[in-house]
């Protein structure tokens, strides 16, 4: 299936640009998904790591030096750096002050950026980033192709480490700290440093996502600090399914493929079909969505299913 | 169970002047406690007798105003709820505090593999150890819990979760296990097993039990302590605490069921 995907280039050239941005997307999905879907913790300012990675990994091409791997690495590094500290505040309190601390973080990383204009270009964003060959041979040309490879084969790579993550010890005793973190705390687990961990790998992943944003487009701005963003990958976990790494995948295929679709059809009023898509899967829910021919049988038999 | 040549040695743990006020109300109020080595203790009192508040305050949720406790000769009066059970005193929950969407395998394997060391391991696969998955074929035997290893634990029958609740305690290897209630709860048809596996527990891992259940308290121990309004009312063999006047009266209405069980105790 993955070498399926990593074909998708080639077969589609003309689709590069979106495949790139499914990638992404998928990626910043996947990261979120290792705090909400395996540890339980809510949160609606992931994209704080998002802009992170991608302005780390802008200024980084911009004042330093253009090598795209090197900024990558930069870019998961500050994000992972600033997951790590925000990982504080997340330690304590119910899922609504969760999600009210992350939403806060995500506001005043983007005020910052906003204010910061001599660094970050403010509102105009961080124009004119040029990337150098990856790898020293392979131009990120006009027709997308190096940027969808590069994007995908780090979405893989990601993807690997997050696969081994959740299935290690490790990986059980977060969910065992989601499924009931006093009993996680009353066979020893240290429950706020797994916290901090994983937030933090959240973040690095988050930022690497970001920072792949910024080096294909070569661009830079407050948008992707902006909450709609974290929003997004929200639905996007919850179309796809939490605590299960390909529904972040998943996910972000039918997102981004519905987005692309429907805004090409009716620019102004594609949010609406959005919504109403989502309405109708939390109602009627994923599995019987997918199985139409469940549709008309008898509802009590499959609903206690 | 005072044996001549006794020392500092044979008790795991000692609460020394346990006190914890809450405001102006003494919930607990001056506790001495001594657990032996191997002991199997059983903590009873009326509701609101401060059992709860004890067990908090020896594993650690809540911080004493006063007192120590020590565990193996170290003072753990500071230490984390955590770090305590890595240290071997381990508790269960009168309500089951299980892990809802793991399977009884899983469940064990994750404690195992956390009691091993391996808990901050995230590169190879949980059950790649064959140190960790022959410990849980283990205990899953011992829990009667094999026919149901692979059933996600929300699906459980109450008495294979309260099995599992007691499993979870004994694969953190405690040298102490504070029992809470492990039988509330658990239909008839069930108790059996869970008697038995009760009984079966390592001779050992030090147990202190708190229970209701009169006739699980006098099959099962072999020393008591009596815990009325905070203050240890009286301890000593179950046949001491069942003969005290003092502890009838309080029981007032269940001494009845004090007598049934020592009758039975006598007969049996």
């Amino acid at each position: 299936m993955w070498a399926l995907a990593l074909a998708l280039p080639l077969v589609l050239p003309r689709h590069t640009l979106i495949i790139n941005e499914i990638a992404i997307v998928a990626l910043f999905a996947l990261a979120l998904d290792l705090i909400l879907g395996y540890t339980g913790i809510v949160s609606l300012g992931h994209a704080a790591f998002f802009g992170m990675g991608a302005y780390s990994a802008a200024l980084f091409a911009k004042l330093v030096m253009p090598d795209p791997l090197l900024g990558l690495l930069v870019g998961i590094a500050a994000a992972g750096a600033l997951g790590a500290v925000c990982s504080a505040t997340i330690l304590r309190g119910t899922d609504l002050t969760r999600l009210m601390v992350t939403l806060g973080v995500g506001l005043i990383l983007m005020e910052l950026a906003n204010k910061l204009d001599w660094l970050t270009g403010g509102a105009d964003g961080l124009q004119g980033v040029v990337m150098g060959p990856l790898l020293g041979k392979f131009e990120f040309d006009l027709s997308g192709q190096t940027a969808a490879w590069y994007s995908m084969t780090v979405l893989l790579l990601v993807f690997v480490a997050a696969r081994r993550l959740v299935h290690s010890p490790f990986g059980a005793t977060l969910k065992a700290i989601r499924d009931n973190r006093l009993r996680a705390m009353a066979i020893g687990i240290p429950v706020n440093s797994r916290l901090a961990v994983v937030y933090t790998i959240a973040a690095a992943a988050a930022g690497a996502a970001g920072a792949l944003l910024a080096q294909t487009t070569g661009f830079a701005s407050l948008d992707v600090f902006e909450f709609h963003r974290s929003a997004d990958v929200m639905l996007i976990l919850v179309i796809g399914g939490v605590g299960w790494l390909y529904g972040g995948v998943a996910g972000a295929v039918v997102f981004k493929l519905m987005q692309d679709f429907l805004s090409s059809i009716t620019p102004q009023y594609w949010t609406f079909w959005i919504g109403l898509f989502l309405v109708v899967l939390v109602l009627v829910g994923r599995e019987r969505l997918i199985r139409p021919w469940t549709w008309w049988s008898n509802v009590s038999k499959g609903g206690s299913a | 169970m005072n044996t001549p040549g006794t020392t500092a040695h044979d008790t795991v743990l000692s609460a020394q002047g346990l006190v914890m006020r809450f405001g102006g109300i003494t919930a607990t109020n001056n506790v001495t406690l001594d657990l032996k080595r191997g002991a199997r203790h059983a903590l009873i009192g009326p509701n609101g007798a401060g059992k709860t508040t004890l067990i908090n305050l020896l594993t650690g949720v809540l911080q004493p105003t006063a007192g120590r406790v020590v565990l193996e000769g170290q003072d753990i009066t500071t230490l984390a709820p955590h770090q305590r059970v890595r240290r071997g005193m381990v508790r269960t929950f009168q309500i089951n505090q299980l892990f809802d969407t793991l399977t009884p395998l899983e469940t064990l394997a994750m404690v195992v593999a956390q009691q091993q060391d391996l808990g901050g391991s995230w590169w190879q696969a949980l059950g790649s150890s064959t140190r960790v998955t022959a410990r849980c074929e283990q205990l899953l035997e011992q829990f009667h819990l094999t026919s149901v290893m692979s059933q996600e634990t929300r699906v459980l029958a109450y008495g294979k979760r309260r099995l599992l609740e007691i499993a979870i305690a004994l694969a953190c290897e405690p040298r102490v296990l504070l029992l809470d209630e492990p039988v509330a709860g658990v239909p008839a048809g069930e108790r059996e097993e869970l008697l038995q596996t009760v009984a079966a527990l390592p001779a050992d891992v030090s147990i202190l039990l708190i229970e209701h259940d009169m006739d699980l308290v006098f099959s099962f121990s072999r020393s008591m302590t009596v815990l009325v309004n905070g203050t240890v009312l009286t301890e000593g063999s179950p046949e001491k605490i069942a003969n005290d006047s003092r502890v009838k009266a309080v029981y007032l209405g269940h001494g009845d069921e004090i007598n049934d069980a020592m009758e039975g105790l006598a007969h049996g």
